[in-house]
Formats: C-alpha cells, sequence, structure tokens
C-alpha cells in the first residue's frame, strides 16, 4: 500500500477527534464521582450511574455484541458462502429482545438492591464464594485480553488496508484513541461513543447496501449473477452443504443468539439503564438496529461476490467494495462503522477486565476498605493497555490459543450462574462452580477432539452438560443460605 | 425435613417479580418462535435444488421469507410485546423495607 491516502484519512481523523471528545466530556461526570469515596466512584466508572436511556441502551448493546466478526469476517464469509452466510448471520436478530428481556427488570431491581457494579458482584452476592468469584475474574481478564488483542490486529489491518497507514502506526493510532476515552470517561465515555458508532455503523450500512443493490442492477440481477457463479451460492446449504449443514447452522441460534446472554460485556449493560421506560425503548431500537447492521452487511458481503469477484482475503472484501463504489472522501466516513464496531466492543471488554481487577479481586477480595478507587482503575486501564499493545504488536502464541476459546470460554463461565442464580432458589455456589468448570473444561475438550458434536457447534453440548452439572450438584448439596434468598428475592 | 425447608423458601417475594418472570418467558417464547420462523421458512423452501426456487422481489423465497419478512415479522412482535404486555415499574430497591430491617 506504502502511500497514505489522505483524503479517506481526513473524515477518519475528524471522526477519531469527535470520540476523544465524548470522553472529555464523560470525564466530568467521573471527576465529580471523584469527590466521594469508594464504591460510588466505580458506580459511575463501570456503569455510568445507573442512567442510560433507551436509545443509549439499545446502542451501545447492539454495538457492543456485534464486533469485528460481524463487519469484517461475516461479510468476508458470506462472499465465499454466499446467501447461506446471510441466513446464518440472522440467528443474532433475537439478541436485541432477548438479552433485555431475559435478565430483564429483574436483574435491574437486583443489581440496585445488591449494588452490583459488575457481574462479578452479582455473582458474589449471590453464591458468596470466593473461589466463584476468582474464576470468573481470571476468566474475564485473560479472555478478554486475547479477545481485545485480536480485535486491535483486525482494526490496525483494516486502516493499513484502506487508508495505507503502515501497521505499527495504525496500531498506535487505533489503541490510544480507545485507551484514552475509556481510562478518562469510563463506562458513560463508552456508552455515549458506542451510541455515535452505531449510528455511524447503521447509516453507513443503510447507505452501502443501497448503493450496491443500484450499481448492481437491482437484487434480481445480483442473484443471478450468484446463481451464475455457482447454484450453492443462493442456496441456505451454501456453495458446500457439508460446511454449512443445517444442523451447524441453526445451532449459531444458541453460540451467537440466545447464549449472548452469558456475555458479561452484554449482561452488564442489563444493570445499567434508568428506568423500565428505557427497557422497553432499547428493545424497540435495538431489534430494528439489529435487523438493519445484520442483513445490510451480509448482504453487502453476498452481492460483493458479483460486484468485485476475485477478491482474495475474507478480511478484505468490505473494505475493498467500500473503497470502490464510493468517493475517497465518503469511504472514509463509511469506512468508520466497521472500526467502530471494533471499538464498541473492545472498549465494553477493556472496562470489563479493568473493572475485574479493581472491583473484583482488589475491593472484593484484598482489600474492601479501600479508598482511592480511581487512581487503581486509572492505572490498571493504562496497564492493561500496554499489554494488549504488546500483544498485538508481536501475538505471543499462548494469546493466539486463548483466543480460539475467548467467547465460548465465556458463555460457558458466565450463562449458567447467571442465569440459574436470577431464577432459580435452589442454585448454589457448589453447583455454580461445578458448571463453571465443567463447562470450560468440557468447551476445550470438545473444541480438541470433537469439535461438531452431532453436526452443531462446539459450545452446545458443554452449555448443555454444564447446566445439567449445575442442576445436579445444586439439588445434592444444601441450598443457599436464607440470608441470600431474602436478599435476592424478599420485597 | 424436606417439608421445613420448603416452608423456609417460602417467603414473601418481592411483588414486582411476578411481572418480571412473566415478562422473561416473553422474550424466551419471542426468541423460540423466531428461530422455528427462521427454520421452517429457509429449510422448508430451501430444501431443493436451486434450479427449481421461486423469487420474491429478487430473493430466493426462502431467503426473502425467512430472513427479510421474519426480520420485520418479529421486529414488530417485539414492539408489540414491550408495548402491550411490559409494564413500568419502579426499579429502585424499597429503602422503607431495608431501614425496617436495620433497626
Amino acid at each position: 500500500m506504502g502511500q497514505a491516502k489522505v483524503d479517506v484519512l481526513i473524515p477518519l481523523i475528524l471522526y477519531f477527534l469527535f470520540v476523544y471528545f465524548l470522553g472529555f466530556y464523560s470525564l466530568k461526570f467521573v471527576s465529580r464521582a471523584r469527590q466521594t469515596k469508594g464504591k460510588n466512584f466505580l458506580v459511575e466508572y463501570l456503569i455510568g450511574g445507573r442512567s442510560l436511556g433507551g436509545f443509549v441502551l439499545a446502542m451501545t448493546l447492539v454495538a457492543t455484541y456485534l464486533s469485528a466478526g460481524s463487519f469484517i469476517g461475516g461479510p468476508g464469509a458470506a462472499y465465499t458462502y454466499g446467501l447461506a452466510w446471510v441466513y446464518l448471520a440472522m440467528t443474532q436478530m433475537p439478541t436485541g429482545y432477548f438479552t433485555l428481556a431475559v435478565l430483564g427488570k429483574k436483574f435491574a431491581i437486583i443489581a440496585r438492591k445488591i449494588n452490583a457494579v459488575t457481574m462479578t458482584d452479582f455473582l458474589k452476592e449471590r453464591y458468596e464464594n470466593k473461589l466463584v468469584i476468582i474464576l470468573c475474574s481470571l476468566s474475564i481478564v485473560f479472555f478478554f485480553t486475547a479477545s481485545m488483542a485480536a480485535q486491535w490486529i483486525g482494526a490496525a489491518r483494516l486502516l493499513e488496508g484502506s487508508v495505507g497507514l503502515s501497521y505499527t502506526t495504525a496500531l498506535t493510532f487505533f489503541g490510544v484513541t480507545v485507551l484514552v476515552y475509556t481510562t478518562i470517561g469510563g463506562y458513560r465515555a463508552v456508552a455515549l461513543t458506542d451510541t455515535l458508532q452505531g449510528v455511524v455503523m447503521t447509516v453507513g450500512t443503510a447507505a452501502v447496501i443501497i448503493a450496491a443493490i443500484i450499481v448492481g442492477g437491482g437484487v434480481s440481477n445480483l442473484v443471478n449473477g450468484l446463481y451464475a457463479i455457482h447454484p450453492g451460492l443462493i442456496s441456505p446449504y451454501g456453495v458446500d452443504p457439508q460446511f454449512t449443514s443445517a444442523a451447524w447452522v441453526t445451532s449459531y441460534w444458541i453460540l451467537v443468539g440466545f447464549a449472548i446472554v452469558g456475555l458479561p460485556q452484554v449482561a452488564v449493560r442489563a444493570m445499567s439503564y434508568r428506568d423500565s421506560k428505557s427497557l422497553k425503548e432499547a428493545i424497540i431500537y435495538g431489534t430494528i438496529v439489529s435487523m438493519v447492521l445484520l442483513l445490510g452487511m451480509h448482504l453487502l458481503g453476498a452481492f460483493g461476490r458479483v460486484l468485485i469477484p476475485g477478491i482474495e482475503a475474507g478480511d478484505l472484501v468490505v473494505p475493498t467494495i467500500i473503497t470502490s463504489l464510493f468517493p475517497n472522501w465518503a469511504a472514509g466516513i463509511i469506512l468508520a462503522g466497521p472500526l467502530a464496531a471494533v471499538m464498541s466492543t473492545v472498549d465494553s471488554q477493556l472496562l470489563l477486565a479493568v473493572g475485574a481487577i479493581v472491583n473484583d479481586i482488589y475491593v472484593n477480595l484484598i482489600n474492601p476498605r479501600i479508598k482511592k478507587t480511581a487512581s487503581l482503575a486509572f492505572a490498571a486501564s493504562v496497564f492493561l493497555g500496554i499489554i494488549i499493545f504488546i500483544v498485538a504488536y508481536n501475538p505471543p502464541p499462548l494469546m493466539v490459543w486463548l483466543n480460539l476459546y475467548a467467547h465460548g470460554g465465556t458463555i460457558a463461565t458466565f450463562l449458567w450462574p447467571i442465569i440459574l442464580g436470577l431464577y432459580w432458589k435452589k442454585a448454589n455456589a457448589q453447583g455454580a462452580l461445578a458448571s463453571i468448570i465443567t463447562g470450560i473444561g468440557s468447551y476445550m475438550l470438545f473444541h480438541n477432539f470433537w469439535p461438531r458434536p452431532l453436526g452443531m457447534h462446539t459450545i452446545v453440548l458443554p452449555l448443555i452438560i454444564s447446566l445439567a452439572t449445575f442442576v445436579i450438584v445444586s439439588l445434592f448439596t444444601p441450598g443457599p443460605s436464607k440470608k441470600i434468598i431474602e436478599r435476592f428475592w424478599g420485597p | 425435613m424436606s417439608n421445613q425447608k420448603n416452608t423456609e423458601l417460602e417467603l414473601k417475594e418481592d411483588p414486582r417479580y411476578k411481572q418480571c418472570n412473566r415478562e422473561a418467558l416473553w422474550g424466551l417464547a419471542l426468541g423460540v418462535a423466531n428461530l422455528v420462523w427462521w427454520f421452517a421458512w429457509g429449510y422448508g423452501l430451501g430444501n431443493k435444488p436451486p434450479e427449481e426456487y421461486t423469487y420474491i422481489l429478487g430473493f430466493p423465497s426462502w431467503f426473502f421469507m425467512s430472513c427479510i419478512a421474519g426480520a420485520i415479522l418479529f421486529s414488530l412482535l417485539a414492539i408489540a410485546v414491550v408495548t402491550f404486555f411490559f409494564k413500568d415499574m419502579p426499579l429502585e430497591a424499597d429503602e422503607k423495607y431495608r431501614e425496617q430491617k436495620e433497626n
């Protein structure tokens, strides 16, 4: 690539400046909370003082769970496998309403009762077990660091490929921005930038798909074009029916649809909204925005096969289509969409990892009386940022290995302890521990020895096994103390 | 023994939870219905050689019905469910009750 393309870069720089502005705007709230000591600071810093309205909640939720995968990897796969991959992507459609309705108001009410600011806070009060806290916090710190590094690499490659910056410059540019606004502004900055990013993604996606359909001479023309390249491109079985089999594609409903409830960065959003009206609005906005984004981006990938045949690397499909459909300055604005998708996922993960270190490990286990939570939180996020930068610059084998398990491992850790803890009075610490250990353990085993059990995605059976373990162990061991039940269920 | 346990568990519940549980079930029902719709149209109409496909607005019918019509229908259903079956309620912890207990 070599030469930087200035006219693509300028809109991107303006966009980044606006992101910085939101960070500094949120700093005001954080500084105010800093005057108060201890936990109050963390309530502002980690969940924005439980004050999000419906639109911001919807945008931060959608932007967080739609990651680089949905904007770069997903369309790239749709380019290769055709409409079958768009079909697969639509299994994420329910996330907008499902997460918020299932965790729902009960989760928000309990979070207020026990003053929880992280998922681990919730699990700590519900199970009163140190080992559960340690496992959950470590799972967040390790899995998230690995997956954040992978996403930083993706973002840097995107900047490198489309703007012509060198990899190092791109990585620094991206990393410093995320780190600065997350560190100074906390959750409020993350939610506000997510909202900006969600709007940019939605408008950008709509613009790109409409342009693609017009350039391609209408939907019929494009679908005929796909059929002419390979009839499988317009079938739900794809070009390789062995690979995109019905059982495997359908099991994505578990992986990216329903089990998303178990991702801490998604679930924590369900304790950050202001009132029941915000929840209602968020479900409506969230569902519509996910529909536009999922359909738009993946159809773009599939149609891209007809518009620009012969793109070799899947990661380059979206940037290539965008830069060839639009003049450079507009491409710069639209490219902010995929970058925003990465940023909005990474910032939430960064904040949660900071929460895990400061709130879950330090405040909960080491020194509950600490006053200076603010300085500790800033230090932790700068420290994590530097680690991720080093990892992304030259990924060590351990991180590559961890990233393989990051998504499934996080779900296997958190899904059942959250859901059963919320809805089943008999769920106890022994059950939660057994479920976390069998969940992560069996997921790693299946991943290596039987990656497609019964034709389904690896995650399905481990989730069933860990659910069964949880229920059986809880039934055969003493139930939670009366104090816990009263605290969670009492009026 | 087990009887005693049961009465212990039968404490007075936060009155808001009944409605909360109902709303969670609505979410679950909507999700499962969405899966069934997606699967039935997608594999129902798509399960034949592409030469025999019919088309709606240019898209193969299986794709249009499962992905496009399905997405629009379930967005509308989600709006209907939260509008008609979700109730507004305060989310705050009841301070009065807490004070009583602490005294």
